[in-house]
């Protein structure tokens, strides 16, 4: 039978009289656990903020009509030379446009599958930016703004303005940061494209657009679908890609695939386009847990040393205890718990630590160009870590005090008091 | 045995132990021997013919042994560790030679320990107890003090103490004055012979000293490992 009270008090009464050796100990654990929180902490939302960077606004699934050439190349369609080695020089693509056919059922066709979050279409038109004699290289991107914000938070980037007004304004622009500043362009001035057909168009700057990246910066303009399809001199069914957001990003190659196969265009998911990206999180996530694992044993291995140093000191007590009725495995427990304690205490600590620093962290100013949203460091404040760093304390201990806590329970008490 | 015989408390038959390090050593040899309910038993020998050793026996924290040790005609021998300690927690009270507290709890949390791992009673019904003998051994205004901070002889009563709190059948001590003056000694000697009159407590006490040994019911003398008198 256990008797859980007393085998509780004798631990206490063990840990309390020993106040150096326990503190000791439990400040590697606590080092180990804060480690673990600030950096998991840290990293994750790194992560996060990457996520938002690149997967908030990247298309889980980008389709478009790409310029390529034909694989099946007229001397495929003659039979026979099926069994011979065609060698064809200087392939030529075929012109076929950017337009996507049918790209309106295509759209009804994807949105009505359930994996699907939403979909927006997309019109690219070339222009340059004019101002007196200047003329600048320039991308319009015809979009509708508001499904825009809505899947892949276009707000994040705009200063200025919001997508609202984009939206109401029909000859609305958004114009990118680097195209104004080098225009000298402020919101409600008017912009003058010119499209690659050389027709002219006044457009009204209602915000601008920042990505951060200054390639993009300084090129890319933002305006309704409607006035790039003007632009372009085309029609409402004028599309030349759709962006596809899905509940589950891990469906995105399979729907891709999926694409390509069913229709004549190119599917592009967001693994294929930012392979490096998974990398960097999985690299990050790795150095976290290694980090804080390497810490850990280090305070299990003190936490180790102490208890069976605590148990050579204790010889005694544990030869008393075992001939006063108290089980080998009574005996066992009690330095269990101590060493349990000391992980709870201990990892206690290291969370409230953790948090702190995080806190500081979370307050710490991070101004940088190529972030424009980002104003401090960022820190992931998931509980779950919490959860996990305090497991991993009471893991890591138990672990350290077991094999110490095996050895008091076989000590033959006989062999102690005849030592005497 | 006759219907009216005293029932016995402890019996032991035909106990044999050797160590074999570092050279087999026959240490009990064929010892058997019975205790009554109530009776003050003590034994003697020359240092070194295994008195000690035949008290670990008995008192089931050494089990490498053959022959057949019974409690209450319940066998003891081949219970398990688990079982034996509760066994010894509840009948058995052992009182050793130095004066094993654990120093870092107060006395009379090292009188109560063995009656809370018990957990028959509440922690207050036990502290109740626990100050109870204490008073009968003159030493409850210690009761606060650390074990660590108080003297030999004090040690030793507590120890005697801590033997009580369970209400045991049966209690062992290996040269339990040893270590004590002969006031002292005095002092323990007739409290344990109260014990045993008063409450039909079962004693069975390792001496060297003869005036001790002849003021109890009966004496055991062993000689090499074996059992030469019982009268
Ligand atoms: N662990 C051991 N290994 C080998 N021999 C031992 C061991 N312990 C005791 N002995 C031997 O067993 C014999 C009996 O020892 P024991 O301690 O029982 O004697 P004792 O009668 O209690 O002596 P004393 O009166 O001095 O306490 C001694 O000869 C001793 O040398
Ligand atoms: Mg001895």
């Amino acid at each position: 039978m256990m008797n859980w009270s007393v085998i509780l008090s004798i631990s206490r009464t063990h840990l309390l009289s020993r106040m150096k050796q326990t503190i000791i100990a439990a400040l590697g654990v606590t080092f180990g656990i804060g480690t673990f929180i600030i950096l998991v902490s840290f990293m994750t939302g790194l992560n996060g903020l990457l996520d938002g960077l690149i997967l908030d606004r990247t298309p889980h699934v980008h389709i478009f009509n790409e310029i390529k050439p034909s694989k099946r190349q007229p001397v495929h369609f003659f039979d026979p030379y099926d069994d011979s080695f065609n060698l064809i020089h200087s392939v030529k693509p075929k012109f076929r446009g950017e337009k996507i056919n049918n790209a309106l059922p295509l759209m009804e066709l994807l949105k009505s599958d359930d994996r699907v979050k939403g979909i927006t279409p997309a019109v690219k038109a070339q222009v340059f930016y004019s101002a007196g004699m200047l003329e600048l290289n320039g991308l319009l991107n015809g979009v509708n703004v508001m499904e825009e914000e809505r899947l892949f938070n276009l707000e994040d980037y705009i200063f200025e303005g919001i997508p609202k007004v984009l939206h109401q304004t029909s000859n609305g622009i958004l114009i990118g940061k680097g195209v104004a500043k080098k225009l000298s362009l402020t919101v409600g001035d008017n912009v003058q494209v010119i499209s690659s057909k050389g027709d002219l168009f006044q457009l009204k700057i209602v915000g601008f657009y920042q990505s951060g990246l200054a390639e993009i910066d300084n090129v890319q303009s933002y305006v309704n679908l409607k006035t790039a399809q003007q632009i372009l001199g085309e029609g409402d069914s004028y599309i030349t890609s759709l962006n596809v957001k899905l509940h589950d990003l891990e469906e995105a190659p399979r729907m891709a695939r999926q694409i390509e196969r069913g229709y004549d265009l190119t599917a592009i998911d967001i693994n294929e386009a930012n392979a490096q990206f998974e990398t960097g999180t999985t690299i990050r996530n790795l150095i976290t847990y290694a980090v804080s694992i390497t810490l850990l044993i280090v305070a299990g291995f003190g936490i180790y040393n102490i208890l069976n140093m605590l148990i050579y000191e204790k010889m005694n007590d544990i030869a008393i205890l075992k001939a006063t009725g108290f089980s080998g495995r009574d005996v066992k427990y009690i330095f269990i718990i101590q060493a349990l304690l000391i992980g709870l205490s201990g990892g206690v600590l290291g969370l409230i630590f953790g948090y702190f620093v995080s806190l500081l962290i979370d307050h710490t100013p991070f101004v940088t160009e190529a972030l424009p949203t980002i104003t401090t460091f960022p820190v992931n404040w998931n509980p779950m870590y919490y959860i996990i760093g305090i497991a991993f304390a009471l893991a890591s201990t138990f672990l350290a005090g077991y094999l110490p806590a095996s050895r008091a329970e076989q000590i033959d008490p006989v062999e102690i008091i005849r030592g005497q | 045995m006759t219907g009216h015989a005293i029932p016995s408390v402890l019996r032991a038959e035909k106990i044999n132990k050797y160590f074999t390090d570092p050279v087999s050593f026959h240490v009990l040899k064929d010892v058997s021997l019975e205790i009554k309910k109530g009776e003050f038993v003590s034994i003697m020998g020359k240092s070194g013919c295994g008195k000690s050793t035949l008290l670990y026996v008995l008192s089931t924290m050494d089990t490498n042994y053959s022959g057949k040790l019974y409690l209450d005609n319940r066998l003891l021998t081949g219970q398990g560790g688990e079982a034996l300690a509760s066994i010894r927690n509840e009948y058995i009270g052992f009182i050793f030679q130095f004066h094993y507290l654990l120093p870092e709890f107060s006395v009379v949390r090292n009188v109560m320990l063995p009656g809370l791992k018990l957990g028959l009673k509440s922690a207050e019904e036990v502290y109740q107890d626990a100050m109870e003998k204490l008073r009968l051994l003159g030493i409850a205004n210690q009761a606060e003090k650390l074990a660590s901070r108080i003297s030999g002889g004090q040690k030793q009563r507590v120890a005697i103490a801590r033997s009580l709190i369970n209400s045991p059948k049966l209690i062992m001590a290996d040269e339990p004055t040893g270590n004590l003056d002969s006031k002292n000694a005095d002092n323990v000697f007739h409290l344990l012979r109260d014990l045993s009159h008063q409450e039909g407590l079962s004693l069975l006490v390792v001496t060297h000293d003869q005036d001790f040994a002849n003021q109890t019911d009966r004496i055991i003398t062993m000689e090499d490992g074996r059992i030469m008198s019982t009268a």
